[in-house]
């Protein structure tokens, strides 16, 4: 019986996917919408990383459970909601807070140093290695050479 | 040899002190402000009486505004809370307007507040969604916002206030010079 039902769902015609004329499948006729709401939530979480919690340590918008990161959350998704780009909104919370807003500080003036500064100590840090070693293998070639007479 | 060695050390420890000496010098409570010298951002907010009142910003133009944010779980709110009154009740009829906004808190525990800390000598307004608190850029309560009479943020108070440091912030608007007491 299950051999024969099995048969019978096999052998019926399967609907092609995307051929048929007529109204599309659900997920389609959403799908206009379900993009703009996937596009606004991305911009909203994207944009809620950058921005500090102004009532936690070093947590982000995104990250902090705190009610005022809700709320800013909020805002963020009703400016972007009303048409404000991303970079409008991000600059709203500037005007407001500061670049103390921003988690990444925006590379300018005193700001470069965050940016430059990990650079330099590397390669500081990559020359002293290279001139210690090479003194060293010097040291030990000179004092295993035999001595000249 | 050495002494190359002491130049050099100096020469990679020296700004490394320099930046931490730098930083020493400033209160990491005190988060520079955009706002003061920009117009203060208007708002329509309910009065939390009860009365359905409500106050816009802009049409308090011509007045001094001392905008103070606080909430009935904030425990430096009650530090400040007399001095804040008796303040309001100094500058009443002077062009000064005193007003409270209630942050991220129930009206109903405001109100109870208020009661418990013998009355408010001004009005205290809701907050809703903390827009206005946004608006302002604030990081907690309590903070102080001072308004001149042409809109603009001119002073930010972090943390609670007195009677003599809001004359020196009030006195100056007016063109009255400061007493004795805030000179002090």
């Amino acid at each position: 019986m299950i051999a024969f039902l099995f048969v019978l769902f096999a052998a019926m015609p399967q609907a092609p996917a995307q051929s048929v004329p007529g109204p599309l499948p659900a997920a389609e006729t959403s799908t206009p919408d379900a993009h703009v709401e996937t596009q606004l939530e991305r911009d909203t979480r994207q944009l809620a990383s950058e921005l500090r919690c102004p009532v936690c340590q070093g947590l982000s918008l995104q990250d902090s459970p705190s009610e005022l990161s809700q709320e800013m959350r909020v805002i963020i998704r009703e400016q972007l909601l009303a048409g404000r780009s991303v970079a409008e909104v991000k600059q709203y919370f500037v005007a407001k807070y500061g670049e103390w807003i921003l988690l990444e500080p925006e590379p300018h003036g005193f700001n470069l140093t965050v940016y430059i500064a990990p650079v330099l100590l590397l390669l500081g840090g990559a020359a002293f290695l290279y001139f210690t070693a090479r003194r060293w293998t010097r040291q030990q070639a000179a004092s295993a050479a035999p001595p000249s007479d | 040899m050495n002494s190359r060695r002491v130049l050099i050390a100096i020469a990679i420890s020296l700004p490394i002190i320099a930046l931490l000496a730098f930083g020493l010098t400033r209160d990491p409570n005190e988060i520079p402000s955009p706002l003061p010298g920009t117009a203060a951002p208007d708002f329509l907010l309910v009065s939390m009486d009860g009365s359905g009142d409500t106050i816009r910003l802009s049409s308090q133009r011509g007045k001094v505004v001392v905008l103070n944010f606080w909430a009935s779980w904030c425990l430096q709110c009650r530090d400040e809370h007399a001095d804040l009154s008796m303040a309001a009740n100094r500058y009443r009829g002077r062009g000064v307007e005193f007003f409270g906004v209630l942050y991220n808190d129930q009206a109903e525990n405001g109100r109870r507040w208020i009661t418990e800390q013998g009355g408010q000598s001004y009005r205290s307004l809701l907050d809703p969604g903390s827009r206005t608190a946004v608006d302002y850029g604030l990081y907690g309560v309590p903070e102080t916002f001072i308004i001149d009479q042409q809109g603009r943020v001119v002073r930010k108070k972090i943390g609670p206030t007195t009677v003599a440091e809001l004359a020196s912030f009030i006195d100056p608007l007016l063109g009255d010079a400061p007493t004795q007491e805030q000179s002090e």
